[in-house]
């Protein structure tokens, strides 16, 4: 049993901690992982993205050419990443920054409106954590108590973050969970 | 010890700390630069020195004058660095000290780019500066084996009195796995007392010359027949290899090093769902190269793939290896490309289908 | 009604945006070198010579010919230019990792032989391209990557003092230093830089015009701040100012004069 996924978003939005805190909880829950981060000329101010592979054997390829999962937390992410989905497979969109719709029809779709959950919550910075509890909520890959200890870890010593990004993850997390058990996100299986 | 998220650049940089490393020497270029980062931060703490070279040129001069005190010491570079330290390599062999160097590769030639690449094999395993030499080169292809072999190339620097590379691309250094240091670790090979340093003599011995200028054509000659020596020993004595596979039949030998190797792994978990018949063959040590090992693990195929981040320059020594035995068919990407999964698997279906070799120049 | 144009981009210049960071200086540095090459007449047969660092890639942001150079080695491949082609303007563009660090021998031997090319030596006081690293030019105390508790200069030094040090040579040179900070400091660059190339334009000497630069990025602060940085911390310790010039007068000092015991 294999998770893979990439995130991507620009510089900034926090993909690469929320793919590194990925990988700690998988570490954490005993399974095998890899993180992989894109790096590059345009790693300043660009857009940047990460590779995370989470299996219960050893991890063979930490570069995914056809993940099961991407999460696109801007335009240009999911310009890049939507055809390279596996069929059948997840994507989840951050809808706050992405207007328009998906145009596959052969992949499960989540959509988070990331930034507005954010900014309600009062941590307009928690997006990523909006989108980490989504994906956590749709798929289970790891467990969202050991995402959760990773929070406390990452903020020490800022209760008030802690607090507004645990808030995040969760809210994400009811989001996922929804959307996953909603017929809607199961669009259309491979071959269908 | 507890399993740590490392990066490859940062697992590498601790294994020289636990190996007892405790001197640095090295300037900055992308994609190695956690590691002079990591080593900045970290030497001071354990009491040991790092040093901001103006060079490449400079930095390996430094390692060769360390060495030469007896201190294990190393050095970090990419590929246009690792062309600058040459005239250090070279003499450090010559003068048959103990040194490791990490090599972060990236495409080349010249400036290049800046992404993963496999194309300074032959530079590696060959020779690279003057003179007749070869490094020990040691090819991990996960951040947990980059962190063992790092600690190994010591033991072996030290017992063979010659430069080990440790030889890894980009994403060996970008990546984070988990890595584990055992708390209490055995050298590989025995480690003898150095009694060759200099470091000062007060008449209790002759002194001690680190050197590699021998203007005597015959003194020099039996020098180059010592060093060959010690590189037969090598040969017998420190090859390393591994295969993924092979306990089942196959019909194609997938030949990678390196991160290329985990990726031709996936690749093989997919064939054999697809039920096509393929082994992975990886060289964990580049020289000496499994040449042995590689052609009785090509008996029991009828083909054998070379997967490459570049043009082909392993594939030369494959082709000795099986001595025309088996067609060898080759797969490559350049500039900073990678290679999938899915192309590999591609390649050895249509091999597997009778795809014909390709006829390969040079 | 006839317009004016009040300003315009440099012929010298490509029309391409750049990829430095915001509040980065080099952009400003490129078209002051423009607007002189292109006042002075010279872009037709100027060649430009690119380091290695952030202005790695300038050879696109100059519409002049241009040839890439290895880490440090571009006043030697403005040498070769140079003696095969002395009709040309050749400049190399630096930054203080590539000229000062790995470069410093090309640079010194260059000047010596007095060679008819212009140096832009852009110091920022930080290695930009490879993430933050410490360079010779780094301030006593700054905190960089790789000297993470602050530069300790009884470990590793005080900054290298570009223009003073080729100032000390003796053959005949046009060595300058400026920033572009503020507007008028810019005007002031500007005014080194049409000095240094005309030098070069009538045969006269090598030319060298340091440059104070900003690194908003590495070195954590909002451009802004970055250029108060350069006022406050870069200018009191390089200054600014004209350090020779080619008059061929030797300034070295002179023995004392012996005291009567």
């Amino acid at each position: 049993m294999q998770n893979d996924l990439i995130i991507a978003g620009f510089g900034g939005q926090g993909v690469l901690l929320i793919g590194k805190m990925l990988a700690y909880a998988g570490m954490a829950d005993g399974k095998e992982v890899s993180w992989l981060p894109s790096y590059g000329p345009e790693m300043r101010g660009g857009t940047c993205n990460c590779t995370v592979v989470i299996a219960d054997r050893p991890v063979g390829s930490p570069v995914v050419e056809r993940p099961r999962v991407a999460m696109v937390m801007n335009l240009p992410s999911l310009e890049k990443y939507e055809g390279m989905v596996k069929p059948g497979g997840l994507l989840l969109v951050n809808t706050s920054l992405i207007s328009r719709d998906v145009q596959r029809s052969d992949l499960r779709v989540v959509k988070v409106p990331a930034n507005e959950i954010a900014n309600r919550l009062g941590n307009p910075r928690a997006a990523n954590m909006v989108a980490l509890g989504a994906y956590l909520g749709a798929t289970r890959a790891v467990s969202l108590a050991a995402v959760e200890g990773l929070v406390r870890e990452t903020f020490a010593g800022k209760a008030k973050v802690i607090d507004s990004n645990l808030a995040a993850l969760q809210e994400g997390y009811a989001l996922g969970e929804r959307e996953a058990a909603d017929g809607k996100a199961v669009s259309q299986e491979v071959g269908a | 010890m507890a399993k740590k998220l490392m990066k490859g650049c940062e697992a590498i940089g601790e294994a020289a700390i636990k190996a007892g490393c405790k001197l640095f020497f090295g300037y900055p270029i992308t994609p190695q630069n956690e590691i002079p980062e990591y080593m900045a931060h970290r030497l001071p703490q354990v009491g040991g020195t790092f040093v901001q070279a103006e060079s490449e040129v400079a930095a390996s001069n430094m390692i060769y004058g360390a060495a030469g005190s007896g201190e294990r010491v190393f050095t970090s570079s990419s590929s246009p660095g690792i062309s600058l330290m040459q005239e250090g390599i070279s003499y450090i062999a010559g003068s048959e000290l103990p040194v490791v160097i990490v090599n972060i590769m990236r495409a080349g030639p010249g400036l290049g780019g800046i992404l993963p690449s496999q194309s300074d094999y032959f530079q590696a395993t060959k020779g690279g500066g003057h003179g007749d030499y070869r490094l020990l080169v040691l090819a991990p292809w996960s951040v947990q084996e980059a962190a063992d072999l790092m600690q190994d190339a010591f033991d072996l620097a030290d017992y063979y009195r010659n430069p080990v590379m440790v030889l890894g691309d980009g994403l060996i250094g970008q990546m984070m796995e988990p890595v584990e240091f055992k708390a209490e670790r055995t050298p590989c090979k025995p480690l003898p007392p150095k009694a060759w340093v200099a470091t000062g003599c007060s008449g209790d011995r002759p002194t001690n010359i680190i050197n590699s200028l021998f203007l005597d054509p015959e003194v020099l000659e039996r020098h180059n027949q010592k060093l060959k020596a010690k590189y037969d020993l090598m040969v017998r004595d420190e090859v390393r290899c591994a295969s993924y596979g092979t306990d089942r039949p196959y019909e194609v030998l997938v030949v990678a090093y390196g991160t290329v190797a985990r990726v031709c792994s996936t690749a093989l978990d997919d064939l054999r769902e697809d039920g096509v018949g393929a082994a992975l063959f990886r060289p964990i040590t580049l020289f000496p190269f499994p040449y042995a090992e590689l052609r009785a693990a090509a008996e029991n195929a009828r083909a054998v793939l070379v997967v490459e981040l570049s043009t082909g320059q392993m594939i030369e020594d494959v082709r000795l290896a099986l001595e025309g035995s088996r067609p060898i068919h080759f797969l490559g990407r350049q500039g900073g490309m990678l290679i999938s999964p899915e192309a590999v698997s591609e390649r050895v279906s249509a091999i597997s289908a009778g795809l014909p070799e390709e006829v390969r120049h040079g | 009604m006839a317009e004016t144009v009040v300003f315009a981009r440099p012929q010298a210049l490509a029309p391409v945006p750049t990829h430095y960071c915001p509040g980065c200086t080099h952009g400003v540095i490129h078209r002051l070198v423009a607007e002189v090459v292109d006042e002075l007449g010279l872009a037709h047969r100027t060649v430009g010579i690119a380091p290695v660092g952030c202005s790695v890639l300038a050879y696109n942001y100059f519409s002049t010919d241009f040839q890439e150079a290895a880490h440090g080695r571009a006043p030697a491949v403005a040498t070769g230019v140079k003696r095969a082609r002395p009709d040309l303007i050749v400049f190399a563009y630096q930054g203080d990792g590539d000229l000062a660090s790995i470069g410093m021998a090309e640079i010194v031997h260059c000047a010596n032989r007095g060679e008819k090319i212009t140096v832009v030596f852009v110091n920022n006081a930080i290695y930009g391209m490879t993430g933050g690293q410490m360079a010779p030019t780094t301030l006593p105390g700054q905190v960089t990557t790789t000297c993470p508790l602050g530069r300790d200069v009884s470990q590793v030094g005080y900054p290298i003092r570009v223009a003073e040090l080729l100032a000390t040579l003796r053959t005949p040179a046009f060595v300058a230093r400026a920033a572009v900070h503020t507007p008028l400091h810019a005007v002031t660059a500007k005014e080194m830089l049409r000095r240094a190339f005309r030098y070069q334009a009538e045969g006269t000497c090598f030319s060298l015009v340091e440059v104070l630069s900003t690194c908003p990025t590495n070195w954590g602060m909002p451009p802004v701040e970055a250029t108060e940085w350069v006022e406050k911390n870069m200018v009191p310790y390089y200054p600014l100012g004209v350090f020779k010039t080619p008059d061929g007068l030797d300034r070295a000092p002179r023995p004392a004069p012996a005291t009567e015991g």
